[in-house]
């Protein structure tokens, strides 16, 4: 590190080595201008040839060259002098010049530009004491998921190859100052340039849109800061199954993690809007859809996606029909060679009898086209639609498809899922595992108290450094249970909009979705989901000792030394009046 | 042969000769010193100096140290003749023997300028 360092340290003697030639023209002219002046006869004064001493000259030359001007001294030149000093002011001029062009053609220098950037990148990232992530790629998800980590107040440091896309994030407000480099990320000591190895840096998530990145990123992580977690983007199931074979700790693969999605909501569709309601972008609308139907459906295009799709449904045991350009038929599905933005393909593909279609090419108007064809045949299919580039936005809200994938969304909710609330991973693998009913009672009961907008979600130790007040209540042998917690601090008989989801004891015990007379144990981990305002309310109630006594006893505790001993000998003169 | 270490190293030997010319003579006799001389070394070795910039070796580091020295030296005795001749009223003995005291100064920072190319030369054996 610090020899590397050490190459980007050189930038002084970098421009000092490029002013070599300027600054010697520069000596040279002054003392040919300096010498020349004192050599040259002036006016004869007392009767003899006066000459100008090199004090006297060097004044001279110093406020004219500088353009300055004050005169001529100690006594009005004689026109030998003059002569020279025509000559003179030409050279000094030419000296400037040259000078100044070789300055700004230095600072204009994209090779300095970037030493200069890389330092203070560099500088930046040495200088952080809080907590911070390393995004690796700026692009959609990239922005989605700085934005959310901004939010949440944690710092972020982005590397990104993409110079245009750097000047995106110029131009977008944070909160907090985001130290920014172009380079390739690839590269294992732009990586620790960028934090990789600093004590502060508490993940690294790449997200760019190269496999071969991503993956490097991952190997470098692993051996150069094996104890931070690593995020990573994989498209191809090949990279994700190198990366989990040399333990990424987080694996995103957008289609893959969709397919489960679907395959989810095919059998299980409360479960599936349950994850929905969970894992949305906090703060978006969570609509209740239509569940996809089981019968007969058509995927278009057979890539990365379609087969993944393609996989999901035929272990819910859904017949499929799919339409490809290049048909590859496998005796198990029905194949139609086409491209299904034509009616004919559709018609042969049995568009008229299906339920629903996928539109899963890589080009988003194929798949707008092959919605739209498909929905003027047939009014009720539902339609599963992948955009694969933000820009045509516009255009997938136009058309009502009743399911979007957009797959730097997909990745960006699942990993500000992971780095938001560690606990709620545990949490939606036991929703897995539970049934359908009782996922729906549970998604009834939660969006009846919260409504359909995606809650705050957030997991929370009760230890002495989070939660203080409840913790030292608890170790002196209170009990406490979740009901008599969750009050609104400014009216304790009003319960705030929360709810606790997952209780996570210190000796690997837990209770899902815990009841309200459940006890709170010192160490307890608890997952909460609820409104912004809520969560807010229970920071302050298990950090504050005096909202806490308020919570608790609706007692209002006064503040300072001297008004806790007035109020003790109060409480102690008022206790035996009390039957 | 390297024009550029001809270059070089003419402008180091050439700062230690001048150095050394003005140097010479009777330390308190003005008529000795020559101030033509003592501009030439001074030009000649903030040159000298600008020619030491960026190099990033060891050696280097130490060329553009004593080079900095011997400017100091040669600047101040500049100033001090300045003063001297326009301020104090004329160059007296006393005056012509700080000045030159300073130049000798610098003439020890030029020889070791030199001594460091010399090794320098030797070490690279071509």
């Amino acid at each position: 590190m610090q020899q590397a360092l050490a190459r980007h340290h050189s930038i002084f003697l970098l421009i000092l080595r490029r002013m070599r030639a300027p600054l010697i023209l520069l000596i040279a002219l002054f003392a040919i201008a300096v010498l020349g002046l004192t050599l040259v006869p002036g006016p004869v004064v007392d009767g003899q040839t006066s000459y100008l001493s090199f004090f006297h000259a060097f004044y001279f030359i110093s406020y004219t060259a500088t353009t300055i001007g004050f005169g001529e001294i100690p006594y009005t030149f004689s026109d030998q002098q003059r002569l020279w000093v025509i000559i003179s002011i030409y050279l000094s001029v030419i000296g400037w010049a040259y000078t100044l062009g070789s300055v700004f053609n230095l600072l204009a220098d994209r090779s300095l530009r970037q030493a200069i950037a890389m330092q203070g990148f560099v500088r930046a990232v040495r200088r952080l004491r809080e907590p911070f992530y390393l995004v690796c790629g700026y692009g959609e998800t990239g922005r989605l998921i700085c934005d959310a980590l901004d939010r949440m107040g944690l710092r972020v440091v982005v590397i990104e190859v993409d110079e245009n896309k750097l000047g995106e994030l110029d131009l977008h407000s944070y909160a907090a100052d985001v130290p920014a480099l172009c380079a390739d990320a690839a590269n294992p000591e732009t990586l620790k340039f960028a934090g990789l190895t600093h004590s502060s840096c508490i993940g690294v998530i790449a997200l760019t849109n190269d496999d071969a990145t991503n993956l490097a990123i991952a190997i470098a992580a692993r051996l150069l800061a094996p104890r931070v977690p690593a995020l990573c983007r994989a498209e191809r199931t090949a990279t994700s199954a190198n990366m989990a074979s040399f333990g990424t700790r987080h694996i995103l693969n957008p289609f893959e993690r969709f397919s489960e999605t679907l395959a989810l909501s095919l059998h299980a569709p409360k479960a599936s809007q349950l994850f929905g309601w969970l894992t949305g972008l906090p703060g978006s609308h969570v609509e209740q859809r239509r569940d996809p139907p089981r019968g007969n459906w058509i995927v278009c295009g057979h890539g990365r996606f379609g087969r993944l799709l393609v996989d999901a449904m035929d272990s819910e045991a859904v017949p499929v029909t799919i339409i490809d350009i290049d048909p590859k038929p496998d005796g198990i599905h029905r194949w139609v060679q086409g491209d299904g933005t034509g009616a004919d393909a559709l018609h042969e593909a049995g568009v008229l009898e299906a339920t629903g279609i996928v539109c899963g090419t890589s080009s988003d108007v194929d798949n707008l086209s092959i919605a739209v064809t498909a929905r003027e045949l047939n009014k009720a299919l539902f339609v599963i639609l992948r955009q694969n580039h933000e820009s045509n936005r516009a255009l997938f809200e136009a058309f009502e498809s009743d399911i979007t994938v957009v797959p730097s969304r997909v990745i960006a909710h699942e990993c500000i899922a992971i780095l938001s609330t560690p606990l709620l991973a545990p949490f939606l693998d036991e929703i897995r595992r539970r049934d359908e009913e009782w996922c729906g009672e549970l998604l009834h009961r939660l969006t009846h108290r919260l409504g359909w907008r995606v809650p705050q979600i957030r997991s929370q130790r009760i230890n002495l450094s989070r939660a203080p007040a409840l913790y030292r209540r608890l170790m002196r042998g209170e009990t406490i249970t979740l009901e008599r917690l969750l009050r609104s601090p400014a009216d304790r008989s009003m319960a705030i909009d929360c709810e606790v989801l997952y209780l996570d004891r210190d000796d690997d015990d837990h209770v899902m979705t815990p009841a309200p007379d459940e006890k709170i144990r010192p160490g307890d981990e608890l997952l909460f989901a609820g409104t912004r305002r809520a969560l807010e309310d229970i920071d302050l109630i298990i950090a504050n000792e005096h909202t806490l006594e308020y919570i608790l006893t609706g007692r209002d505790l006064p503040g300072g030394r001297i008004w806790e001993l007035l109020a003790q000998r109060r409480r102690k003169k008022s206790q035996p009046q009390l039957p | 042969m390297n024009l550029e270490k001809v270059i070089f190293g003419f402008f180091i030997v050439l700062a230690a000769t001048l150095n050394f010319g003005f140097f010479v003579g009777d330390i308190e006799n003005p008529a000795h010193h020559d101030v033509y001389e003592l501009f030439a070394a001074l030009v000649v070795s903030l040159i000298a100096t600008v020619l030491k910039f960026g190099d990033r070796t060891q050696i280097g580091a130490v060329h553009l140290s004593t080079s900095l020295v011997a400017d100091l030296q040669l600047i101040a005795a500049a100033m001090v003749w300045g003063y001297a001749a326009h301020v104090g009223g004329g160059m007296s003995p006393e005056m012509t023997a700080r000045v030159v005291s300073l130049s000798g100064g610098a003439l020890f920072a030029n020889v070791v300028s030199v001594i460091i190319l010399i090794a320098e030369t030797i070490m690279q054996r071509r």
